[in-house]
C-alpha cells in the first residue's frame, strides 16, 4: 500500500527518539503526580491543604470535607489517570496493528456496543444502580467487539487489519444507529448523552477497584507485546518474514484493546479524542518504536484526562463541563500544530 | 456473471440498479400512512386522481423520494471522490469536516433560536439548511487551509480533518447538553439524518448542485484513476496533482455540503456505497462514479421507504435506517469476499 509507506515516510517515522521518550516518562510522571494533587486540591467545595492532609492521617467520617476528599476526589483523580492511560494505550495498539491513522479504539465497536447496551438498559430499566450500569456497559463493549471480530474472522480471505477496521466502522454505524433510534423512540436521548458525556464525575471507590487490576494487566501485556507491534507496524508480510506469529500478536493485541477500552468506556462513557489523538501525538514526539510509544502514551493520556477533568470542574462551577469536550479542545490545537510541523508534503 | 468483461458487467449493474430504483419508486408511492393502491397511483400520476391522493403523492411523497435519490447520489459520490483523493479506505465526507461542521452550525442555531421562537415561516424552513451549508463550508475551508503547506498531502489532510472534527464534535456536545429535552431530540434527529417534511422547495434548491457537480466529477474519472495510484505516479503520468486535488475536494465538499444541508448527518452512506460499488464493478472510476450515484440514491430511497413505514405512523430518521441496512449489507460483503 503506497499510502501507508508514504504515511510513514512523511512523518520521519524511521528514527525513534529514546531521549525524548525518557524525558516524557520521567518528567511526565512528575507532571502527572502534580496534576493528580491539584485535582484533589481543587473543587467546588473549598478545602484547605491542611484539611486534606488531616483526612489522610486521621480520617473522620463525620467531617464532610474528609468525606469529599477520600470518597469523591481521590477515586475520581485515580480513575481519570487510569482511564486516560487505558484509552491512549489501546489507541496506540490499534493504530500500530492496523497501520491506519484513522483507527481508534472506538472503531472496534467497543464504544458503540457499550452505548447500545446503555440505551437498552435506560429504556427497559430506568433507575438502575451505578454498578449495574457499569456491568451492562462492559457487556455491551464485549458484544460490540465480539461482533466486529467475528465478522472479521468469518471472512473467507482471513482477518486483515484493514478488514477489521472496516468491519468495526460498519458495526459501529449499525449499533449506534439502533441506539439513536431507541433513544429517540423512548425519549431518553438526553439521559443517554449525559451518560456517554459523563466522564468520571460519578466515580466511586468500587469503580477504581474494578478498573485498576484491568488497566494494570492491560498495560503489562501491552508492554510485553510492544516490540512485536513495532515489527507488525512495518507491514504484515515483513513481520511474517521476520518469523513473527502475526495472528497471535493481533489476537492478543485486540484482546488488550478490548479489555482496556471496555473498562474505560463502561465507567466514563465515550471520552473521544484521547484514544485517537494521544497515540498520534506520542508518535510525533518519540518516533516509531512501540516500546517507547506505549508507556509514553499511557503517561500522556493520564495527564490529559486528569487535567481535563480538573478544568471541567473549573470552567463553570458548580456545574461540570463534559470532560470529552475539554480533552478535545485542549488537544486539538496541539495536534494540529504537530500535524502541520511533522506531516510535511513530500516534494 | 464471472465471464463478463468489466464494461459489460458495469452496464449490467447500472441497468439493474436503474430498474431497482424504478420498482422502489413505484412501491414507495403506494406505501405510507395513507395507502394508495397502484391503480389510484397511476390515475393520479396521469392527472385523473382525487385531490386528496394527488396532494399526498405530489406534495408529500414524490418530493421526498426525489430528495432521497439526490442526497443519496451526492453523498455517495462525494465519499467515492474522497476515498480516492485521500487514498484511504476509511474516508467519508465526514473526514473533511462536512458532518461535524454542519452539525455544529445546526446545533448552534437550534440553541440560539430555541423551538419557541421558530415558527413555520418561509425564513425558518431555510434556517437550518443554510446554517448547515455554511457550517460545512467553513469546516472544510478550515481543514484545507490548515493542511496547506507547499501543497496538501493526503495524510496531512486526514490528520487535520481528525483534529477539526474532534473540535467541532466537542462543541456540538457542549451546546447540545445545554438544550431542553425537546430541542435536544430535535438536534439528535437532525444529526441522525432526516428528510421528513421535505417539499419541492428543497428539491429545487438541491437539484442544480447535483446536476452540475455529478457530470463534472464523471468527467474527472480519469484523474481519479491516476490519483488513486499515489501522488508520485499521478505526477509522472502528467496529472497536475495539487490543482486537480483542490478541484475534486471542492466538488466533494459542495456535493456533501448541499446534501447534508437538506438531509442532515448521513455520513455512513458516503463510506459504504463506494465500497459496495467497487466490489461489484472493480476499480475504474468511469464505472465507479455513475454507479455509486445510482447505488447511493437507491440505498437512501429504500432506507427512507423503510423508515417511513416500519413503525408507522411514527418515523425513524432515514440516516439511522441507512446505517442499519448499509451496515448489514456491508458486513455480509466483508464475510463473503
Amino acid at each position: 500500500m503506497s499510502f501507508l509507506n508514504r504515511f510513514s515516510a512523511a512523518k520521519g517515522y524511521k528514527q525513534s527518539r529514546p531521549m525524548v521518550a525518557t524525558f516524557i516518562l520521567t518528567g511526565g510522571s512528575v507532571i502527572l503526580i502534580f496534576c493528580i494533587a491539584f485535582s484533589i486540591l481543587y473543587g467546588s467545595a473549598d478545602i484547605k491543604v491542611s484539611t486534606i492532609w488531616q483526612s489522610f492521617v486521621q480520617f473522620d467520617t463525620l467531617q464532610t470535607s474528609h468525606q469529599i476528599i477520600c470518597n469523591l476526589r481521590i477515586p475520581r483523580a485515580l480513575a481519570a489517570t487510569l482511564i486516560g492511560a487505558a484509552l491512549a494505550v489501546s489507541g496506540s495498539i490499534m493504530q500500530g496493528m492496523t497501520r491506519n491513522p484513522l483507527a481508534s479504539p472506538s472503531i472496534m465497536g467497543v464504544t458503540a456496543g457499550a452505548t447500545f447496551m446503555m440505551a437498552i438498559s435506560f429504556a427497559l430499566m430506568p433507575g438502575a444502580s451505578n454498578v449495574t450500569v457499569m456491568v451492562w456497559a462492559f457487556l455491551g463493549a464485549g458484544l460490540g467487539a465480539g461482533i466486529v471480530f467475528g465478522v472479521g474472522s468469518l471472512s473467507k480471505s482471513g482477518l486483515t487489519p484493514v478488514k477489521l477496521a472496516l468491519a468495526g466502522t460498519a458495526v459501529t454505524a449499525l449499533l449506534s444507529s439502533i441506539s439513536s433510534a431507541i433513544a429517540i423512540h423512548f425519549n431518553i436521548a438526553k439521559d443517554l448523552s449525559f451518560w456517554y458525556a459523563g466522564g468520571v464525575a460519578s466515580v466511586q471507590w468500587v469503580h477504581v477497584q474494578l478498573l485498576a487490576p484491568i488497566v494494570v494487566i492491560g498495560l503489562i501485556v501491552g508492554l510485553t507485546l510492544s516490540s512485536s507491534i513495532t515489527v507488525l507496524n512495518l507491514g504484515e508480510d515483513l513481520a511474517r518474514g521476520l518469523g513473527q506469529k502475526t495472528f497471535l500478536v493481533k489476537i492478543i493485541g485486540t484482546l488488550v484493546v478490548l479489555l482496556l477500552t471496555g473498562a474505560a468506556v463502561s465507567i466514563a462513557g465515550t471520552i473521544g479524542f484521547i484514544g485517537l489523538v494521544i497515540p498520534h501525538i506520542t508518535r510525533f514526539l518519540v518516533g516509531t518504536d512501540y516500546r517507547w510509544i506505549i508507556p509514553c502514551s499511557a503517561i500522556l493520556g493520564g495527564i490529559l484526562l486528569v487535567a481535563a477533568d480538573t478544568v471541567s470542574r473549573m470552567v463553570n462551577p458548580p456545574f461540570e463541563t463534559p470532560v470529552g469536550t475539554i480533552t478535545a479542545l485542549v488537544g486539538v490545537p496541539f495536534f494540529l500544530y504537530l500535524a502541520r510541523r511533522e506531516g510535511r508534503a513530500k516534494q | 456473471m464471472k465471464k463478463l468483461t468489466p464494461t459489460k458487467r458495469a452496464w449490467l449493474v447500472a441497468v439493474s440498479l436503474f430498474i431497482a430504483i424504478l420498482l422502489t419508486l413505484i412501491i414507495s408511492l403506494n406505501l405510507g400512512v395513507m395507502q394508495i393502491s397502484p391503480v389510484d397511483v397511476w390515475k393520479t400520476l396521469t392527472g385523473n386522481g382525487t385531490s386528496q391522493s394527488s396532494l399526498v403523492l405530489f406534495d408529500f411523497r414524490l418530493p421526498r423520494m426525489v430528495i432521497a435519490l439526490l442526497i443519496g447520489a451526492g453523498m455517495a459520490v462525494s465519499g467515492a471522490i474522497l476515498q480516492s483523493v485521500t487514498q484511504n479506505e476509511l474516508a467519508d465526507p465526514g473526514i473533511i469536516g462536512i458532518n461535524a461542521g454542519a452539525g455544529f452550525a445546526v446545533v448552534l442555531s437550534i440553541y440560539l433560536f430555541q423551538s419557541g421562537t421558530i415558527t413555520a415561516s418561509t425564513a425558518s424552513i431555510f434556517l437550518l439548511p443554510a446554517a448547515a451549508l455554511i457550517g460545512s463550508v467553513v469546516a472544510a475551508t478550515l481543514i484545507y487551509a490548515i493542511s496547506w503547506k507547499n501543497g496538501v498531502s493526503p495524510i496531512r489532510l486526514i490528520l487535520v480533518g481528525i483534529g477539526i472534527n474532534a473540535a467541532f464534535s466537542a462543541l456540538i456536545i457542549v451546546f447540545q447538553l445545554k438544550m431542553d429535552p425537546n430541542d435536544f431530540t430535535r438536534a439528535t434527529v437532525w444529526l441522525s439524518g432526516n428528510i421528513s417534511g421535505t417539499d419541492w422547495t428543497y428539491v429545487y434548491a438541491l437539484l442544480p448542485w447535483i446536476l452540475i457537480l455529478l457530470p463534472y466529477t464523471f468527467l474527472k474519472a480519469n484523474t481519479l484513476n491516476t490519483m488513486n495510484l499515489g501522488d508520485d505516479i499521478a505526477k509522472g503520468l502528467g496529472t497536475r496533482v495539487e490543482r486537480e486535488r483542490m478541484l475534486l475536494l471542492l466538488a466533494a465538499v459542495a456535493l456533501a455540503g448541499s446534501s447534508v444541508a437538506v438531509g442532515g448527518g448521513i455520513a455512513f452512506l458516503g463510506l459504504v456505497t463506494p465500497h459496495l460499488v467497487k466490489k461489484l464493478v472493480g476499480t475504474r472510476h468511469q464505472a465507479i462514479l455513475p454507479i455509486t450515484a445510482l447505488m447511493g440514491g437507491f440505498l437512501l430511497l429504500v432506507a427512507d421507504t423503510v423508515g417511513r413505514n416500519i413503525l408507522s405512523p411514527s418515523e425513524i430518521p432515514v440516516g439511522l435506517v441507512v446505517s442499519v441496512i448499509g451496515g448489514i449489507y456491508f458486513i455480509y460483503l466483508l464475510i463473503k469476499s
